[in-house]
């Protein structure tokens, strides 16, 4: 049985958290009619509520958790009775500290929040300023979905292959990674922007380190000069690329998934039963890990 | 040790069949560019780039893929025009120059010909070919051009009260001039001006400050004079525009490259490496020639607070743009 699910290229209207929400009811109910099977998971980029650049303005857009659900469930709802499952990057509220987050939820005849991640790597450097703005999420947890288990990972988590190492071990099989990349870089050869260039390698090692799939939702529209280029992609455990989004502009790109390829996979090549036989090991005998054995001193 | 093993390594003064193996490798391996010391690789994934050293004989770090490049800034100009301000129109001023011609160009490709409003703004000496130029261009294109002399506006100014103003002040008022005719009739044509001031110039500090620079949206801001050269001859822009010296047409005969005392793919490189963190010495121990490094950084530093807005004496913890942080699209 293979499992169907669509990234949803996204394009915000900045800082519209009501017309976004209704836009992402749309896409959702869109998505349900673009192919033969409605799809059991629909993904969108990072921030895709409000759009990524908002400096102080994160504190007037950021929502809760449950109200984001609620909202959105109730939306979903007035447009469509069949269930899916959906991720969703946002500003999320919380107790007085706000994140760069993602939620994951079941809208439709039984609708229930199953989880929410907060982004753990803040980017701070150039164009980026999160650590001003925002918090850092405190791990990486997977967790089960009607697809299977899933984790989340927000941009710059991705680019820290200890990320997907930590959601793979905790048996993650599909790596979602909700991503709003600045686009730059436009040097002769790949024919996309440079930093799509780099998600592309992300993602398929990514992928075929630890026999999962992995699929890179990205944000379109440019923000204040800024352009996020779209150009999503996923991989097979084996990390071949399986589908791409446009640049641009926004897509639905759906995706067919066989679970089986997993395991065919990681037979194949047995990374990630290396792994987990050694990982343990490894973090209490290397005093890089910061645990087991001091580091020594430098001398 | 095989033969690419060797070379990595560089070679040993050891064994001579070691010798004889860098040799091979060497042969195999030619450099792709002459001044750089880096070997082209064998093989290569194209998403992977390939490591280069600083070489004023290698230009490369300046290429663009212009047809990824064109749709980018087409792009941007749709979203930031009509998604983000909901103007449907433009105005922007045809100097005949190579800048304002790219810029009119993208203008045209990204929201029609019949958006675009061209505005003619000569001064009393300006050249004729600078006219026949901007005129060459928006016929290429389909843009509808309106000419309005500045000199009157000018000259009301400084011959009747600073007869003694020299080219330069002259050339700064006619700039500022140019501002004030483009945004009122932005206003009338319920259109939004669009800047056309590249990176070179504006790295350089060499435009005038709150004239070129004002218009609130720029699609070349990013691109160096070369690139905006390779960007316009993509586009099709005419070839006597992109390839004659470029100049701000203030005062007869003058040229960028005249003024600046370098030329732009020299300042280009030059610039590029400042950016990415090399410092003088290590420019010149890569072979540039110390006195443009340092005539192009020099410019650079002196002119930060051009790139700026007006700097304001901070007072409270709510201060705009210093505590108060709100994007300008928010």
């Amino acid at each position: 049985m293979t499992l169907d699910l669509t990234i949803a290229q996204f394009r915000p209207s900045k800082g519209n958290v009501e017309g976004t929400l209704a836009s992402v009811v749309d896409t959702l109910v869109r998505a349900s009619r673009a192919g033969e099977t409605p799809p059991s998971l629909v993904v969108f980029p990072e921030t895709a509520l409000t759009g990524y650049f908002l400096e102080g303005g994160v504190r007037e857009r950021a929502l809760e958790a449950d109200e984001l659900f609620e909202r959105l469930a109730a939306g979903y709802a007035g447009a469509s009775d069949l269930p899916v499952e959906v991720a969703l990057g946002f500003y999320e509220l919380e107790a007085g500290h706000v994140y760069n987050s993602a939620l994951y939820a079941r809208l439709g005849p039984d609708p229930a929040p199953l989880h929410v991640h907060r982004k753990v790597f803040l980017p701070t450097y150039g164009v980026f300023q999160e650590e001003r703005f925002v918090e850092s999420g405190a791990g990486v947890e997977a967790f089960d979905t009607a697809v299977g288990r899933v984790a989340l990972l927000i941009c710059e988590d991705a680019f820290h292959t200890v990320s997907g190492t930590l959601a793979a071990l905790d048996g993650a099989e599909l790596i979602l990674i909700l991503s709003a990349s600045p686009a730059r870089g436009a040097a002769p050869g790949a024919g996309v922007p440079g930093n799509l260039a780099r998600w592309d390698l992300l993602g398929s090692g990514l992928a075929a380190e630890h026999g999962v799939f992995v699929v890179v939702s990205q944000l379109v529209g440019f923000e204040g000069g800024k352009g996020f280029a779209g150009g999503s992609a996923a991989y097979s455990p084996r990390g071949e690329r399986l589908a791409t989004g446009p640049l641009w502009e926004e897509a639905l790109v759906p995706l067919e998934l066989d679970p089986t390829e997993i395991r065919q996979a990681r037979t194949e090549e047995p990374l990630f039963a290396d792994l987990e036989r050694t990982w343990t090991r490894l973090l209490v005998n290397s005093p890089g890990a910061g645990v087991g054995r001091p580091r020594p001193e430098p001398s | 040790m095989s033969a690419r093993e060797a070379s990595h390594r560089g070679g040993h003064a050891g064994a001579a069949a070691d010798d004889e193996a860098v040799r091979a490798a060497e042969a195999a391996i030619a450099p792709r560019d002459p001044g750089s010391r880096h070997r082209s690789a064998v093989w290569a994934h194209p998403n992977v780039p390939e490591a280069r050293r600083p070489s004023p004989d290698d230009d490369s770090p300046l290429a663009i893929d212009t047809d990824l490049v064109e749709r980018w800034l087409v792009e941007f100009l749709r979203d930031e025009i009509r998604r983000r301000r909901g103007f449907e129109r433009v105005v922007v001023g045809l100097s005949g120059g190579v800048d304002s011609s790219l810029t009119a160009a993208l203008c045209a490709r990204a929201l029609g010909p019949e958006a675009v409003h061209g505005f003619l703004l000569p001064y009393r000496t300006s050249s004729a070919e600078s006219r026949a130029h901007a005129l060459l261009v928006a016929d290429a294109f389909g843009i509808a051009t309106r000419t309005i002399e500045v000199t009157g506006a000018v000259d009301g100014y400084l011959d009747g009260f600073e007869p003694e103003a020299g080219p330069h002040r002259r050339g700064n008022v006619a700039a500022r001039q140019r501002m004030i005719i483009l945004f009122d009739q932005a206003y009338k044509l319920r259109a939004l001006p669009v800047g056309t001031g590249n990176k070179s110039e504006r790295l350089l500090g060499y435009y005038t400050w709150h004239a070129d620079d004002s218009p609130p949206i720029n699609p070349l801001g990013d691109l160096f004079k070369t690139q905006v050269w390779a960007l316009a001859r993509a586009v099709g822009v005419p070839p006597e525009i992109v390839d004659k010296p470029a100049t701000a047409d203030l005062i007869r005969g003058q040229t960028d490259e005249g003024d600046l005392g370098i030329s732009y793919p020299e300042a280009d490189l030059i610039l590029h490496h400042t950016l990415c963190g090399r410092s003088p010495e290590r420019l010149a121990e890569a072979g540039f020639d110390p006195a443009g490094v340092a005539l192009v950084t020099g410019r650079l530093h002196r002119t930060h607070w051009k790139r700026h807005l007006p700097t304001v004496a901070m007072l409270s913890a709510t201060a705009i743009g210093e505590w108060y942080l709100r994007p300008v699209d928010y």
